[in-house]
């Protein structure tokens, strides 16, 4: 199965630039299906993203993220072929992780 | 459309609040370290998402139970986030600081349903500033809230929204 995670890690200087795109629905829980009936929460709650053993990055998000939720931050440290683990959970407890290589 | 819902149960929340009142400190990312980084080979754990935080209305009230204080309005914070936002369930929200020190950066959506969108945290070594993207669903206040040296500062900023984003 295809990763629902895409992540862009971009080593310059002494920084990692990262970016990452999960695919994820990130159900609010305040908009109504078709029939009228509400559908029910469904978002991602937990991101990691590690390298070298030490987790340089944690979002905590709530139902106001965007669907397929983007995001970017940038880290010292990091070398063009290191390993960078991205990993995430959902309030329904589904979870995915992936291993990127920094470029 | 149907953003807002009824109240939640106000009473179960204030009795979450009192319960968790003295833990609340320790559960917000401060400072002291006592949350994560235990076990750096651990995957995205569910268990230290701040469920209260992000169940809260109002800005006092999700930084009280987020970090356990106030945030002081600093000039050192850049909050980007577009004048109108045409389409209410992409607004896209950056962040960055010149403060010393900093160990989270939380976004606060003043008039949605929960007033808190997103918080992250910045271990040393990893610069802050953050991007993601947002659902709003009306024109609110946008405030930007960055730990740095044990201390809140905020800055904010109004979006207009066109169409919310909440899909209804």
């Amino acid at each position: 199965m295809a990763s629902t995670i895409r992540v862009r890690a971009v080593a310059s200087g002494d920084s990692t630039e990262v970016q990452s795109l999960i695919q994820h629905p990130m159900d609010s829980g305040f908009v109504k299906d078709s029939k009228g009936e509400l559908i029910p929460a469904h978002h991602i709650e937990v991101v990691t993203f590690e390298h070298g053993g030490k987790v340089v990055f944690t979002a905590y998000w709530g139902p106001a993220v965007s669907k397929d939720p983007y995001v970017k931050f940038k880290f010292k440290g990091g070398k063009k072929g290191d390993d960078l683990k991205v990993s995430w959970v959902d309030n329904k407890g589904a979870s995915d992780s992936m291993v990127a290589k920094i470029q | 459309m149907t953003c807002f819902p009824d109240a939640p149960d106000a009473a179960r929340r204030l009795l979450l609040k009192g319960a968790l009142a003295g833990g609340l400190a320790g559960l917000g990312f401060a400072a002291s370290g006592s949350f994560a980084f235990a076990d750096a080979d651990a995957n995205a754990n569910a268990k230290d998402w701040p469920a209260d935080a992000f169940k809260q209305k109002g800005e006092a009230e999700t930084l009280k139970d987020l970090y356990g204080k106030a945030a002081e309005v600093s000039d050192k914070i850049t909050l980007d986030a577009p004048e109108i936002a045409e389409n209410g369930a992409v607004v896209p929200v950056s962040v960055a600081s010149t403060l010393p020190n900093v160990t989270a950066i939380s976004i606060l959506v003043l008039e949605n349903p929960n007033t808190l969108a997103a918080a992250y945290k910045i271990p040393e070594g990893t610069e802050p500033s953050v991007s993601n993207r947002l659902k709003m669903a009306k024109t609110s206040k946008v405030v930007a809230v960055v730990e740095a040296g044990g201390k809140l500062y905020s800055a904010s900023k109004e979006v207009k929204v066109t169409v919310g984003g909440c899909g209804g």
